[in-house]
């Protein structure tokens, strides 16, 4: 799960990580009144949406006065603001982030991760802060240092010093930065994130250390032992299908193409949607209904997917293990009558209970295309969407 | 032969007395699994399905029944510790099914797990079957056969659907090992294939991976150093977008990394046979298996 940055920062300052002084703001209003509590003279209003690359896109504004932090305001909220990880249509400013501007002397770059090969939180930094941390990663490695840490000792302050040596961090604020590097690993692993990165983080020109920026991700597998970040989800920032799905315990991400495609298992759904692709169609999602499916998550599947306007014709593949064909086959014949589906339907079932399954589809009476392979399911609802049947 | 496990296999079932335990003890027992006990705490010395015993204790099944398998199905926030246990009582190996355990748990378990004899399968996996003899796991017995194939996959019912195109061809397998979709996991892709290189009974390897990660690349640098025997490889997800977790923790491409074309590159350049398309690895698999004479005439 994503998390705001002043969501971010409010974790950040539970363990003592500087910040700059600031709050969030809903309307203008509250905007201006956050900033008179500020000390000034520079201020920062910034676009509170979950993409990154909110300054280029014109999300962030650094102001001289109490009227600019209204006129800023009154710019960024409500605006369709539109980065490199949004998407063209962009994502609605509903938050605003003002804080007190800082006097930058250097900006810095810090991140921790799971590093997946290794099975270990590894904590990255780099003196090239504020710019495309992946983009310093490619162009020169070298500027990026690598500190492993030990899961069960959780960091030292050593691991810190090594990382602060090598930024180069000056005397004024090394104590500092030792300490906001620790809080900064004990964020990512007492608060279950997958990812903690601050960029940039910056030496003011009065020698201070601070996390300008923050983002935090959270494995959503341990979000149930973190009520107070469970509870920091902001819907608007995901797609409401995705939200929709997300209630029903239904694995639903929307994608581009135009065949609806309904399938048991992550892999199984991914490769249905490659092989789509390989047939020259496009899938609309990915959706998984999992290994135990009900008939009520079963119909709330074909809902969700088919309230997707762009999709055409509808793939079910399923190969039953713990899930039945039959009852899986009699779920699909109630939503499609529920929800009185007219497109194609190309229906591929394998495993427990198939023969029963495929006796329901023909018994319902509705129009399925039954496929007997992978490879002639994704013909079929190719066919289906390049040609249309006109009603 | 096969790898890990057969019909001696002794296997307790951690969690026997839930819905989905009890379920799967049972029908692992039914394929001709040796199950021959299970774990509950709290309710050791009752009965479970079939009349199972039920320890209180992974340590006290072990020294009751014994147990060379310890298959989990208890739920996420207490699968490290039901690891941890089957880790403690030496449990040589230890297989679980349980989808959603958090990552910094997993974290943990491995650096156990890493100063153990104990292999871990999983978690969120299937779980890993030897046609015929032994079925640890969720898969349903069925649709596999015994043969010559070892199958190694990332994922659940895409494993399924392999396995299935493997045996209506007429193609068996030796072992399925389904290693799971979690970014953090036990036994992984070279773990399976340096076994089925040793194994004289599996003469090729099926190996399905997906997106995230760089556990495909690795496993391709193993092959074209170790592995002797044809592999054959598909990766699910070539049309995954980035940033989005694809159902399993695992299968998320980040930071530009872990991408399907990536893998499957590095996978053709260790001299792997990669499909596109995941309707034709079976008979991907029976070609190559034929050029090299390795299916009987």
């Amino acid at each position: 799960m994503k998390v705001h940055e002043y969501q971010a920062k409010e974790l950040f300052r539970q363990f003592n990580i500087p910040v700059p002084e600031g709050r969030v703001a809903h309307t203008v209003e509250e905007a201006v009144q956050v900033a008179q509590g500020l000390a000034g003279p520079k201020y920062v209003v910034k676009a509170q949406i979950h993409a990154g690359g909110r300054g280029k896109g014109g999300g962030v504004k650094v102001v001289s006065s109490l009227d600019e932090v209204k006129t800023a305001a009154e710019a960024i909220l409500g605006m369709q603001l539109v980065t490199h990880q949004t998407g063209p249509e962009g994502q609605t400013v509903r938050k605003l982030l003002i804080e007190n501007g800082s006097a930058i002397d250097k900006e810095l770059y810090i991140s921790i991760i799971l590093d997946r090969a290794v099975s270990k939180p590894v904590i990255m930094a780099s003196t090239e802060g504020g710019m495309d941390i992946e983009e310093v990663a490619e162009k020169t490695p070298e500027k990026i240092v690598r500190e492993y840490i030990d899961p069960l000792q959780g960091i030292q302050p050593y691991n810190a010093r090594k990382i602060a040596f090598a930024l180069g961090i000056p005397a004024s604020c090394f104590k500092e930065t030792v300490q906001l590097i620790m809080g900064l690993y004990n964020c990512f692993w007492q608060k279950d994130c997958s990812l903690v990165e601050v960029n940039p983080l910056v030496i003011t020109t009065d020698g201070q250390i601070i996390a300008l920026d923050g983002k935090v991700n959270i494995d959503d597998n341990a979000l149930y032992r973190h009520k107070d970040i469970a509870d920091m989800r902001d819907e608007h920032e995901e797609d409401p299908l995705e939200v929709e799905a997300s209630r029903y315990h239904l694995n639903y991400i929307k994608l581009d193409g135009n065949v609806g495609c309904m399938v048991n298992g992550a892999g199984l759904a991914m490769a249905t949607m490659d092989i789509i692709k390989l047939y020259g169609a496009a899938p609309a999602n990915f959706l998984d209904v999992g290994g135990s499916a009900s008939e009520e998550a079963i119909e709330n599947a074909f809902r969700i997917l088919l309230s997707d306007q762009e999709v055409k014709a509808v793939l079910i593949n399923i190969f039953g293990g713990i899930l039945r064909c039959d009852k899986f086959a009699s779920g699909v014949v109630a939503a499609a009558k529920n929800l009185n589906v007219t497109l194609p339907i190309v229906v591929r079932m394998k495993g427990t209970n198939v023969e029963e399954g495929q006796q329901i589809l023909r018994d319902s009476g509705l129009a399925f295309e039954v496929a007997d392979t992978m490879q002639e399911a994704a013909e079929k609802v190719a066919g289906a969407v390049k040609n249309p049947v006109v009603a | 032969m096969a790898i890990w496990v057969d019909k001696h296999s002794k296997i307790i079932v951690q969690g026997i007395t839930g819905k989905e335990g009890s379920y799967h003890a049972e029908y692992c027992k039914k394929y001709g699994s040796n199950v021959v006990g299970g774990v509950t705490p709290g309710k050791g010395g009752t009965k479970a399905a079939l009349d199972l015993p039920v320890f209180n204790t992974v340590a006290e099944a072990k020294a009751t029944v014994g147990a060379d398998v310890s298959l989990i199905f208890v739920p996420p926030p207490f699968a490290a510790d039901a690891i941890l246990e089957a880790l403690n009582a030496e449990v040589p190996l230890i297989i679980c099914i349980t989808e959603g355990v958090p990552a910094n748990d997993m974290v943990k378990v491995k650096v156990a797990l890493q100063q153990s004899n104990s292999r871990l399968i999983g978690p969120n996996c299937p779980g890993i079957i030897t046609p015929g003899q032994a079925k640890i796991g969720i898969m349903p017995g069925h649709i596999h056969m015994p043969g010559p194939v070892g199958v190694v996959s990332r994922s659940g019912t895409l494993t399924y659907e392999v396995v299935f195109q493997l045996t209506e061809l007429g193609i068996g397998q030796t072992t399925c090992v389904g290693i799971g979709g979690d970014p953090v996991n036990g036994t992984n892709f070279i773990d399976c294939l340096k076994a089925f290189e040793a194994d004289p009974e599996t003469k090729a390897i099926c190996m399905v991976g997906e997106i995230g990660g760089t556990a495909e690349e690795e496993a391709a640098e193993y092959v074209k150093d170790h592995v002797t025997k044809p592999v054959v490889c598909f990766i699910a997800g070539q049309t995954a977008p980035p940033g989005k977790r694809m159902g399993h923790a695992g299968a998320i491409i980040s930071g530009g990394k872990g991408t399907a074309a990536e893998k499957m590159a590095a996978l053709q350049a260790a001299g792997i046979t990669v499909c596109q398309s995941p309707a034709v690895l079976g008979e991907t698999i029976k070609q190559v298996m034929e050029a090299k004479q390795l299916l009987p005439a």
